[in-house]
C-alpha cells in the first residue's frame, strides 16, 4: 500500500470534468486507488464516488493505492490533483 | 380541439411524438435465474453505450465537441464500477431482478447527489437519472425517445422543452411544438420563433390527451389545433398551410426592400438571435441587422465558462456573416430564469430582482472582462455595438464603461486591434432606468427597450407565473407611457432608440411604437417580413396622432380598441 497527502489546487474543485480526468487516469493502473476525506474512502475509478466526495479548492485529501503498480499510480494522481485540473 | 397560447406562427400537420418521463414501476419479487438476469444486464449495458456513443457523434457533428462532452460523462457514469458492483451485489444477494436492483441503486445515487448543497452537483443527479433511466428502458425493452436522432418528421408534444432539448434535437425532423406550460416569452416559445417552427404553448394537460402516433394539426398564429382531425378539418388546415406558404412567398419579395413608411419615415427591422446558427434566419428574412444577440447561450449547457477564444469565434462568425450590418451584442444576461450551474449561484427568493446580468458582471469583473476582450477583438470583423443588460442606475453604466476602457487599454498595450467606433448602449428594462433616461443617455450611444422585463417590473407581474399571465399586458397605459418617456429621452439627447422585446415584432403594436418615434425594431426573424409589409403601408404623420391618442386612454382594452379601429380605417 502506498499513501500520500495532497491539497486540491484548482479554483472550482472536483467538478464533472476534473472528476472525469481523475477516473481516466486511475483506470490506467491495475491497483485499487482511493481518495480519503474525513476517513471516508472514495474509489478513484468511479466517477460517482469522486463526484460525491465534493472536493473543493484547499481540501486536504489522502491518496491511497493498493496493488502492484501502487507507487506509479499515487505519483500520477498526485501530479494531476495538485496541478491545475481546469487547464 | 385544443387551445393554448400561439407562440410561433405557422401551420403544422404531422404525427405526434409524446416526449415525457414516466415513472417506471418494478416489483421486487425474487427471480429464478440470476445468471440470465446478469446476462440481460450486460446486453442492456452494451446497447446503452452504443446509443450514447451515437448521440455523442451526432452532437459533435452538429454542435461541436464541447457540447458533446456531456455524453462522454454519461458513458463514464454508465460504466461506473461502483454503481455496477452495487447492482450485481444486490441482484445476487437478494435474488431480485436486474431491473429492480438497477432502479434501487440508481435511485439511491440520485438521492445522494440531490441532497448535496452544491447546485452544480445537484444537477449531476439529473445526469445519473438520465443514464440510469436509459439503461433501465433498454433492460426492460421500453422505447426511448431521443430528440437528437429523430428519423421521422414529428410534432413534439411535451410538458415543456429545456434549453438542452432544443439544443440537441434534430431540427430537420421537428414540424411543430405543443406544450403543457409556458407563455409567449418562455424558452420554448422564443426558441420556436427563432427556429421558425410553429408552436402552441400553455395547453394544460396536452401530454395526457395526445397519444404517440396521433395526427396533430396546429396553427401557431391563433393557438388552435386538433388531435386526429376529421377530413373536413384536416383539409381546412392543409389549405391554411398552403395559404401560409403562399403568404410567405409573397412576403419574400420584400426581403431586400427598405423599411419605410408611405411618407418616408425610415426605420430599421433587426432580429433577435441566440447563436451564430440563427444568422441564417436573419439573412433569409431580410433582417437589417441583429438587434439583440443573447450571448448567454454560449454560457449555458456546459460545465465551465466559455473561454475568450470560444466567444471570439462566435462573435466573429456573426459579425462576418452580417457583412457590415449592425450587430448589437448584449453582454452576459444570466440569473433570473436562466441559471449557470457552474457559477454556483445560491437560490434566491426573488431571482428576477436579484443577482443577475450586469450585477454579476460588475461583481465578478474577470467574467465580464473576458467577454469584453472577445467582443473588442471580434469588432474588426463587422459593425459591432455593445449593450449592457439590466441597467438601473448611472453608476452601473459608468462602472461598466470603466471596465470596458480598462480592457481597451490592455488591448492597446498588447497591440491587439479593435474597431475605433463601437457604439455602446444599454437595455432599458427597469422602470428606474426609464425614468432617468435623460441622465443615462449622456453616458451611452443608444437605448434598446427590453419590454419583456419592463412590463414585468413596471406592473409587478411575474411573466412566468401562469396564474397571473392575464395581467401581463403590453397595452397597459403605464407601459406605453414609459416607452414614450424613453424614446423622448433618447431623441432629446440626440441618440437613437430601439426595442428588442416581444412587443417590437407584434403587428398590433408596431403602429403605436412607430408613432411614438421608435427607430429600430428587433424581433424574431420570422416577424420581419410581415412587419415590413405593414410599415410600408402606413403614414408616420397619421401614426403620430394615433400614438398621442393612445396616451390619453385609461385602460389597455380601450387602447386596443382605439388602435384597431384607427388601423382598420386608415387601411380602408
Amino acid at each position: 500500500m502506498k499513501e500520500k497527502i495532497i491539497v486540491i489546487n484548482n479554483e472550482t474543485g472536483i467538478h464533472a470534468r476534473p472528476a472525469g480526468l481523475i477516473v481516466k487516469e486511475a483506470q490506467k493502473y491495475k491497483c485499487d486507488i482511493f481518495l480519503v476525506k474525513n476517513e471516508s474512502q472514495y474509489n478513484c475509478k468511479s466517477i460517482m464516488n469522486i463526484l460525491s466526495l465534493g472536493g473543493k479548492k484547499g481540501d486536504e485529501l489522502l491518496i491511497r493505492a493498493i496493488g502492484e503498480d501502487a507507487e506509479a499510480a499515487v505519483e500520477a494522481l498526485s501530479r494531476l490533483l495538485e496541478g491545475n485540473l481546469d487547464a | 380541439m385544443f387551445r393554448g397560447i400561439g407562440a410561433s406562427p405557422g401551420v403544422a400537420i404531422g404525427k405526434a411524438l409524446v416526449y415525457k418521463e414516466e415513472e417506471i414501476k418494478i416489483d421486487g419479487l425474487p427471480v429464478k435465474d440470476i445468471n440470465s438476469e446478469l446476462n440481460a444486464l450486460e446486453k442492456a449495458l452494451t446497447a446503452t453505450k452504443n446509443q450514447l456513443q451515437a448521440i455523442k457523434t451526432v452532437t459533435e457533428k452538429r454542435l461541436g465537441a464541447d457540447k458533446a462532452a456531456i455524453f462522454e460523462a454519461h458513458i463514464m457514469i454508465l460504466e461506473d464500477p461502483e454503481m455496477l458492483s452495487q447492482v450485481k451485489d444486490k441482484l445476487s444477494s437478494e435474488g431480485v431482478s436486474a431491473a429492480f436492483a438497477l432502479k434501487s441503486v440508481v435511485d439511491s445515487f440520485v438521492s445522494i447527489f440531490d441532497a448535496m448543497g452544491d447546485a452544480y452537483l445537484k444537477e449531476r443527479a439529473a445526469d445519473i437519472k438520465d443514464v440510469g433511466g436509459r439503461l433501465l428502458k433498454n433492460l426492460l425493452g421500453l422505447p426511448i425517445v431521443d430528440l437528437s436522432t429523430l428519423e421521422e418528421e414529428v410534432i413534439l408534444v411535451a410538458h415543456d422543452l429545456t434549453p438542452s432539448d432544443t439544443a440537441t434535437m434534430n431540427l430537420d425532423k421537428v414540424l411543430g411544438f405543443i406544450t403543457n406550460i409556458g407563455g409567449r416569452t418562455s424558452h420554448t416559445a422564443i426558441m420556436a420563433r427563432t427556429l421558425e417552427i410553429p408552436a402552441i404553448v400553455g395547453i394544460g394537460g396536452i401530454t395526457e390527451l395526445v397519444k404517440a402516433g396521433d395526427i396533430i394539426v396546429l396553427d401557431g398564429s391563433n393557438g388552435e389545433g386538433y388531435i386526429n382531425p376529421d377530413s373536413v378539418t384536416l383539409e381546412a388546415f392543409e389549405n391554411k398551410a398552403r395559404d401560409y406558404r403562399e403568404q410567405r412567398e409573397k412576403l419574400l419579395a420584400l426581403k431586400d426592400s427598405v423599411t419605410i413608411t408611405k411618407d418616408n419615415r425610415r426605420v430599421e427591422l433587426a432580429c433577435n438571435i441566440g447563436t451564430p446558427k440563427d444568422v441564417k434566419g436573419v439573412l433569409e428574412n431580410g433582417g437589417e441587422g441583429v438587434g439583440l444577440y443573447r450571448t448567454e447561450f454560449l454560457y449555458m449547457n456546459r460545465s465551465s465558462m466559455p473561454s475568450e477564444e470560444e466567444q471570439f469565434e462566435a462573435y466573429r462568425e456573426v459579425l462576418e456573416k452580417l457583412e457590415g450590418k449592425p450587430v448589437i451584442i448584449r453582454t452576459l444576461d444570466i440569473g433570473g430564469d436562466k441559471e449557470l450551474p457552474y457559477l454556483s449561484l445560491p437560490k434566491e427568493m426573488n431571482p428576477f430582482l436579484g443577482y443577475r446580468a450586469i450585477r454579476i458582471c460588475l461583481d465578478q469583473p474577470e467574467i465580464f472582462k473576458t467577454q469584453l476582450r472577445a467582443l473588442l477583438r471580434a469588432s474588426i470583423y463587422g459593425n459591432l455595438k455593445i449593450m449592457y443588460p439590466m441597467i438601473s442606475s448611472v453608476e452601473e453604466v459608468r462602472a461598466a464603461n470603466k471596465i470596458l476602457a480598462e480592457v481597451k487599454a490592455e488591448l492597446d498595450a498588447a497591440k491587439i486591434p479593435y474597431s475605433s467606433d463601437i457604439e455602446v448602449g444599454i437595455m432599458i428594462e427597469i422602470p428606474s432606468a426609464a425614468v432617468i433616461g435623460d441622465m443615462l443617455i449622456k453616458e451611452v450611444d443608444f437605448f434598446s427597450i427590453g419590454t419583456n422585463d419592463l412590463i414585468q417590473y413596471s406592473t409587478a407581474v411575474d411573466r412566468i407565473n401562469e396564474k397571473i399571465s392575464h395581467l401581463y399586458e403590453p397595452f397597459h397605459p403605464a407601459v406605453l407611457r414609459l416607452i414614450k418617456l424613453v424614446i423622448d429621452h433618447a431623441h432629446n439627447g440626440g441618440k437613437w432608440v430601439g426595442m428588442c422585446g416581444e412587443m417590437a415584432g407584434d403587428t398590433k403594436l408596431i403602429p403605436v411604437l412607430l408613432g411614438l418615434g421608435l427607430d429600430e425594431f428587433s424581433m424574431s426573424a420570422g416577424a420581419v417580413l410581415p412587419a415590413r409589409e405593414l410599415i410600408r403601408g402606413l403614414s408616420y404623420q397619421q401614426l403620430k396622432k394615433l400614438a398621442e391618442g393612445t396616451l390619453l386612454l385609461p385602460t389597455a382594452e380601450e387602447i386596443k380598441k382605439y388602435v384597431q379601429e384607427n388601423m382598420t380605417r386608415s387601411m380602408a
